[in-house]
């Protein structure tokens, strides 16, 4: 992982290259991360591939509630020769969740950002083929973001105690339960 | 080394049963036994039954799993397959990724609201007589994933045995399999289809 | 019911709207899209394919997935960090505690707490058996693919071996959530380290066995040599980590680049290919099995004294008897197994070499007993890319010994 100085380095040179393009910078538990504006990604994303961090490790999203804004992506990137790694992340708010895509520069990020729309609804510009991945093409409603209930069904019992019915001879013979223990 | 056979009875000994039958099995093929003794036995050998039993005892001993492995609980139904819990002694080793070729649908893993539909289809395909087991408690009721993306099978189609376990070790299968062999060959009704006096399942297409 | 005529309900489906892909290939055959899975015997799981398919040759090819998503990191935002580590393990099935050890390691890095040694060597011994077992699946399924069938048996008699070492050491043949944050669950009882030594001797043996099988027969080296290869340059934009990238002679290995867990204290060296075909996928694998004898060898013969989990009993459950005569010890156990541990607020990222690549944990905490987001950057998700380019103009049983040696494990793509 870059050190503190090294990571300062790194972002005064993309904030150099572009103003107003880093927002922050974070180094905690030898992890290195720079905060950026959402509309820079991907020349940011470029001019650290210049820099050596040639591989795209990871993109995944967060959804940050109750901070705004909500909903951020996370870059990793993989420096093989300097073994280095460097995350970069981005924030939108939820009412304007459109980020550019990197898919042109990094193939990588295809299937990576698909999932980052499909679980938390951050529309990705420029995307070959922006679908959701992982839930039904017609499913509404972003399930990883932290205010869509984690869902679920209550479970199916022939003898349900709890609701008083007795299903053993049929769902159209339904009878009660006299009590618990019977 | 010599070979000593004990043709006569040696008194003080009783003779044992296999000896006996054998030298039964001897005379009825040379002919030796008298009409009683005949009679007897191949009253002792012979099963009547109806054609139901005899049926439904084929059947339960040459089920025909299909190849349907959803998740982790698919790695454990391979393991009996595999050489140390063999399901081919009890003949279960022919396993068919085509549904129409196969009937015992084993569920075996997690089933998503994405594949529900698929699995549902594909139960539809399978023809009668057929029956399900759900392998492992995802598919039975949602397991550890009680939340949006999981189906319990009950939902959706019926299962005659459910196996617990998160993955059910391939003696659990082994158990469970085998007791829905027992219940065919005893009373191939019971379960759902007779609980619900049912014959079997029917597709039913959406805004058909 | 009515009587549903499905002829008539597809013969009423209007098409003219949407656009039409091309419907001749290059050599003048009509093009044909064929849907392979998601139930299919070959797709290792449930995947669905779209292929083009122009005679017997493959022009496009696109995965569908989705088909076991479980909806696992969201559940584990709703549980504290402790009762993650089980229901994280069932995300890619094959390789449970990679997963645990990966979740692990992002949460012992936001605590800053430190695992002890006996611990760490523990955990490589027991990620490289399970490397081995993922291995020996991978091989058997793939040999099923190809039609070698009796591998399969082969492969799994060795694999109930190494769940049999699985069940002494936790009581679970799969996810067996041994790994916990800051160590291990528990010590390894009398009679393992003579049982992991009996099968070390025999499985080196073993795969020599496995490869006389397949190295010279015909039917294998015809369909897995100079078949859909794709080059370094592909693969690393593609975002491929693990054995199809050091099938073509990359060697990247985090155990060795950027070690955790006390890799950096074993010799052992990285099967690298030289053409990235499937042959060359297969081979890597291989050899990897016989490397993580040797790691695990050197790990059990240098096997260091101490506690088998931290000391910090914020974190790790007191031992039993501790309860009967202490108080505090008590109180922490009472603590941790009702709330759970608090973590910091933080982010961290912890990316392990998992037997199909780069596994990396993204956890985000909030300063609750609860993890905020828990990611899993599953190296199959991202291989499954590559599929496309390696199998585009080959023919579709290349398909096939591609799909299987490229490993995809369905759950870790779905999660």
């Amino acid at each position: 992982m870059p050190d503190p100085t090294g990571l300062e380095l790194i972002a005064q040179d993309l904030g150099k290259a572009q103003a107003d393009c880093v927002l922050g910078t974070h180094h905690a538990h030898g992890q290195a991360t720079i905060e950026v504006a959402p509309a820079t990604i991907r020349a940011t994303l470029a001019r650290l591939r210049d820099q050596g961090y040639r591989f795209l490790s990871s993109v995944h999203g967060v959804d940050y509630y109750p901070h705004e804004p909500r909903l951020g992506v996370h870059y990793v990137m993989l420096d093989m020769e300097a073994l280095d790694r460097l995350t970069i992340k981005l924030r939108v708010s939820v009412d304007d969740p459109r980020v550019e895509s990197v898919t042109a520069d990094w193939p990588t990020a295809n299937h990576q950002e698909r999932e980052v729309y499909d679980m938390f609804g951050v529309v990705f510009d420029g995307h070959p083929d922006m679908r959701r991945i992982l839930m039904p093409e017609d499913y509404e409603g972003h399930p990883q973001r932290r205010d869509f209930p984690v869902g679920g069904e209550p479970v199916l019992f022939t003898r349900d105690g709890a609701s008083g019915r007795d299903y053993t001879l049929g769902l159209d013979n339904a009878s009660t339960v006299i009590d618990a223990s019977s | 080394m010599e070979i000593v056979r004990r043709e006569k009875l040696v008194p003080g000994h009783p003779p044992d049963d296999f000896r006996i039958r054998q030298l039964q099995a001897r005379d009825m093929l040379r002919g030796d036994m008298d009409e009683e003794a005949l009679e007897r036995y191949v009253e002792e050998r012979v099963v009547t039954t109806t054609v139901d039993r005899a049926v439904a005892w084929a059947r339960g001993n040459s089920l025909f799993p299909m190849t349907f492995g959803l998740a982790c609980c698919a790695i454990e139904m391979m393991s009996v397959v595999g050489a140390r819990l063999d399901i081919a002694r009890f003949g279960f080793e022919a396993f068919r990724a085509s549904p129409r070729q196969a009937d015992l649908l084993i569920l075996s893993g997690r089933v998503s609201i994405k594949m529900a539909p698929v699995v549902r289809r594909i139960y539809d395909q399978m023809l009668e007589p057929k029956w399900a087991i759900a392998m492992g408690a995802c598919c039975s009721s949602q397991g550890v994933f009680n939340n949006y993306a999981i189906v319990p099978a009950d939902k959706f189609m019926p299962v005659d045995v459910h196996v617990p376990g998160c993955p059910p070790r391939p003696e659990a299968l082994m158990h469970g399999v085998l007791k829905l062999r027992d219940m065919i060959q005893a009373d191939p009704k019971a379960g759902w289809r007779e609980r619900y006096e049912a014959a079997g399942t029917e597709e039913i297409v959406p805004g058909a | 019911m009515s009587d549903v005529d499905y002829r008539t309900l597809e013969e009423s489906i209007e098409l003219s709207h949407v656009p039409t892909a091309p419907t001749v290939g290059e050599s003048g055959q009509e093009l044909l899209t064929l849907n392979m899975g998601p139930h299919h015997p070959a797709t290792h799981g449930v995947l669905r394919l779209l292929v083009t398919l122009e005679g017997e040759v493959v022009r496009d090819l696109k995965p569908i997935v989705g088909y076991v998503h479980t909806g696992i990191e969201k559940t584990a935002e709703d549980k504290s960090y402790w009762k993650v580590i089980p229901v994280i393990e069932r995300m890619d099935y094959l390789s449970y505690y990679f997963n645990a050890m990966a979740y692990c390691g992002a949460v012992e890095t936001l605590l800053d707490c430190e695992v002890p040694k006996r611990a760490q060597y523990l955990r490589v011994i027991h990620l490289e058996l399970n490397r081995i077992m993922s291995h020996l699946v991978w091989m058997g399924t793939g040999c099923l693919d190809l039609g070698a069938i009796s591998m399969f048996w082969y492969c799994f008699r060795e694999r109930e071996q190494i769940l049999d070492l699985f069940e002494m050491s936790s009581g679970q043949r799969m996810h067996t959530r041994y790994i916990q944050v800051g160590g291990v669950f528990e010590d390894i009882p009398r009679g393992f380290d003579q049982k992991l030594r009996e099968f070390l001797a025999i499985m080196p043996r073993r795969v020599d066995q496995y490869l006389d099988l397949l190295n010279r027969n015909e039917i294998v080296l015809r369909r897995l040599r100079h078949t859909c290869p794709l080059d370094e340059e592909a693969l690393l934009a593609l975002g491929v980590t693990g054995p199809l990238l050091r099938a073509v002679g990359n060697p990247w290995d985090l155990r060795k680049a950027m070690p955790y867990s006390s890799y950096d204290d074993f010799e052992f060296a990285i099967p690298i290919g030289t053409e990235g075909d499937n042959y060359d996928r297969f081979a890597v694998r291989a050899a990897e099995m016989k490397e993580s004898c040797k790691i695990i060898e050197q790990a059990l013969d240098g096997l260091p004294e101490g506690p088998f989990i931290t000391t910090d009993r914020k974190v790790a459950l007191p031992p039993r008897h501790e309860l009967a005569t202490s108080m505090e010890a008590l109180i922490h156990h009472f603590k941790l197994v009702t709330e759970g541990f608090r973590v910091p607020p933080g982010e961290a990222y912890y990316p392990i070499e998992a037997p199909r690549g780069e596994l990396g944990c993204f956890v985000r905490s909030d300063g609750s007993s609860k993890p905020a987001r828990v990611h899993m950057r599953d190296p199959s998700f991202v291989n499954i890319q590559a599929l496309e380019p390696m199998v585009k103009d080959s023919y579709i049983a290349d398909l096939i010994a591609t799909l299987a040696m490229l490993d995809p494990i369905l759950g870790g793509i779905d999660r």
